[in-house]
């Protein structure tokens, strides 16, 4: 996983509340085995006016000019500001790996559905969360060259003004992030730990491993 | 200080938490499917690691079926390789599989709870957000993203926060004709798709006590249409009756040493809730979703609501855009509204009860002319055969529906069951969403008794003047 630092880039404005992991990237490209190859499909049912399929070659496609990712002056922007719930709906992780592949690293929003939430950090995406009032400004700032400084470490946001915004982040979190560790790697360190207290819960707990024969 | 149902499960599954709160919690079971399992299998065969405890696991596949011909196969090359992928990953990780052809197999969440495999009491996963299901029967459930059903599969552990605790009680008795699915859907509209984000909910009051089990199952599915990543009700003799007799359930000795665990799996009556929210079971109506959010619904004899009377301007423009996407206008009765197709199904609303529900109000009666499509979806094989054997496929043939094989189907229109733009549903399923049903379908999300009294009028109407 790309190591997560500070980034300095373009803000993409995406002015929509409770936007869901169907529109972030559709179900029918979730029929892949891989991880990647998904940031062409991303938003793919707001991008395009034609319907999206796996494999598909994009640059033949009708391409809706009004959305945002389609304007030039947007679309290479690494920072998505985005409005209340974000990434609410199913567990698919694709949505992150679409954001991802498409060059997103920063999101910025009000609030963040809990799954999705949990998968940005598995992929080097950092999901930020501001005052309402702070999303507020940025929407009424924001536009064709306006660029935000995110720092992780101090867990700030400046602006091209200068001023600051401060956000939280656990602190494992953002360790995990700054350093790009492998999460099962990490935990297998604790394997002792683990094995210590199956053996305890087993004794409380036998038939939860009662193999079934039938199975 | 008494405790929640959820901080006890939670205490009982803690091996160590780090100084900001992050815990490592051990996981008891997870079930798996084609469509967010190849990557995480990938993952494993890279590192060169093996499951902590393979049988903990249990998959099938369900997403990417066909629900006809399946004696053909899967045409769509994409979805087979998927199908087939998983069976390969099961066969080399020795994780117990239900093929497409195995009876048994199903949609997850409907054949963990039948077989036994969810259990009270028990943490359990799924790389799906409707694993919240499985709160019905007492056990800590909830969806996780790929990498994390990599990491329960090697580790049999997770890295979480605990959730804050919600209580949501519905006390008194709903009206004939109203069912779990009326009472998730008026709770979602009142709390809204984000009023859980963050908390474990709990369903509890006289209204939830009534229900069996499956009805449970479909409050619980749908907590995470509320944002909460899990739902649960406490354990009573109802749940220990469900799962008395199923194939994984332990037996003898076992089981007496179980269910005296598994009663005191309820909150303490000095337990503190973060958040309470009350509902009045009585004035709870059949509920119908206008919108392409669950919390857009309203009562069947309610109307489409009006965008300008809502004050806040980024709701407001949610509002217009909906109505916009489901071509409606303000102000319209819900019951005017005309459908296209009818689909009975989904982790939410296709198991046994919901079928009875429906042919009960089917029996001797057709489906509108005008309706293109409907179809019933059981949500397992055994569903299915417990149906035929109750002689509930007569009933649907014989009215006009399709009687088809069990996955996930229409709910999400990954196999070949979807809408063609433009397409009006009335739909058993969890979710609205834009496009969830098929590029430009619209969803209206029912009960299974309303949505077949739509497909024999053709629009809405109220179930219980039927
Ligand atoms: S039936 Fe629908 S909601 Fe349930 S698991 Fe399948 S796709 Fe998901």
């Amino acid at each position: 996983m790309q190591p997560f630092e500070r980034i300095t880039s373009q803000v993409i404005p995406l002015d929509r509340a409770n936007v869901d992991t169907d529109a972030i990237i559709p179900k029918q490209f979730l029929k892949s085995i891989r991880r990647t190859g998904f940031g062409p499909f991303l938003f793919d049912e707001w991008r395009y006016f034609d319907r999206g399929e796996p494999d598909m070659d994009c640059s033949n496609r009708q391409v809706n000019p009004d959305f945002v990712l389609n304007k030039p002056e947007f679309k290479d922007g690494q920072i998505l500001l985005t409005r209340e719930n974000f990434g609410c709906g199913s567990s698919r992780e694709h949505a992150p790996w679409a954001l991802s592949d498409y060059g997103i690293r920063v999101i910025i929003a009000p609030s963040f559905a809990d799954i999705f939430y949990n998968n940005c950090f598995k992929n080097g995406l950092l999901p930020v969360v501001l005052s309402a009032e702070e999303i507020d400004t940025l929407f009424e700032e924001v536009g064709p060259g306006y660029q935000l400084t995110v720092d992780l470490k101090n867990q700030t946001i400046t602006k091209p003004d200068g001023t600051q915004y401060h956000f939280e982040i656990d602190s494992s979190r953002k360790e995990r992030l700054i350093e790009g560790l492998d999460d099962i790697a990490l935990t297998l360190k604790f394997a002792d730990e683990i094995r210590r207290f199956e053996d305890r819960y087993r004794q409380r707990m036998p038939w939860l491993f009662s193999e079934p024969a039938s199975l | 200080m008494g405790k929640t149902l959820y901080d006890k499960i939670w205490d009982n599954h803690l091996i160590r938490t780090e100084p900001d709160g992050t815990s490592l919690i051990y996981i008891d079971r997870q079930l798996i499917h084609e469509v967010t399992s190849p990557q995480a299998f990938e993952g494993l065969r890279l590192a060169g690691r093996k499951p902590w405890r393979s049988k903990a696991n249990l998959a099938v596949a369900d997403h990417n079926v066909p629900t006809k011909n399946r004696d053909l196969g899967i045409t769509d090359p994409v979805s087979r390789l998927q199908v087939a992928t998983l069976e390969k990953n099961c066969a080399e990780f020795d994780i117990p599989v239900f093929s497409m052809d195995d009876a048994r197999q199903g949609i997850v969440h409907v054949v963990g709870p039948e077989i036994g495999f969810t259990q009270p009491g028990t943490t359990m996963v799924c790389g799906d957000s409707h694993t919240s299901t499985h709160g019905a029967l007492g056990a800590l459930a909830f969806g996780v993203g790929t990498s994390e059903v990599e990491h329960v599969l090697a580790t049999q552990c997770l890295w979480m926060k605990k959730a804050k605790n919600m209580l949501v009680s519905v006390e008194g008795q709903v009206g004939e004709g109203v069912t779990a699915k009326d009472i998730v859907l008026a709770i979602i509209g009142k709390i809204g798709t984000a009023g859980g984000t963050g908390y474990t909910i709990e369903f509890a009051g006289s209204a939830i006590r009534a229900l069996s089990v499956e009805g449970r199952m479909t409050v619980c599915n749908m907590a995470i249409e509320a944002g909460a990543r899990s739902g649960l009700v406490a354990v009573d003799d109802t749940t220990l009756q469900y799962l008395h007799g199923r194939p994984l359930t332990p037996k003898g000795e076992l089981w007496e040493q179980a269910i005296e665990n598994w009663r005191q799996l309820h909150s303490d009556t000095d337990a503190q809730f973060d958040r309470v929210v009350e509902l009045d079971a009585s004035q709870i109506k059949p509920q119908v979703t206008w919108g392409t959010s669950p919390e857009m619904v309203v009562p069947v004899d309610g109307t489409v609501p009006d965008p300008a009377q809502e004050k806040d301007p980024v709701k407001r423009k949610s509002l217009e855009r909906a109505l916009e996407y489901m071509a409606l206008r303000p102000g319209m009765p819900i019951q005017s509204i005309q459908l296209d197709k009818v689909f009975i199904g989904s982790c939410t609303n296709s198991r046994i009860e919901d079928l009875r529900a429906a042919a009960a109000v089917i029996k001797g009666r057709k489906i509108a002319s005008t309706i293109k499509l409907a179809m019933v979806v059981p949500g397992s094989g055994q569903v299915k055969q417990q149906a035929e054997a109750e002689g509930l496929d007569r009933i649907f043939v014989e009215a006009g529906f399709e009687w088809r094989d069990p996955g996930c189907s229409m709910c999400l229109a990954m196999n070949a069951d979807r809408l063609e733009p433009g397409e009006r549903c009335a739909s058993t399923s969890n979710r609205n969403f834009e496009g969830r049903q098929g590029f430009g379908g619209r969803t209206h999300l029912v009960s299974p008794a309303m949505a077949v009294a739509a497909a024999i009028s053709g629009h809405f109407v109220d179930v219980r003047n039927f």
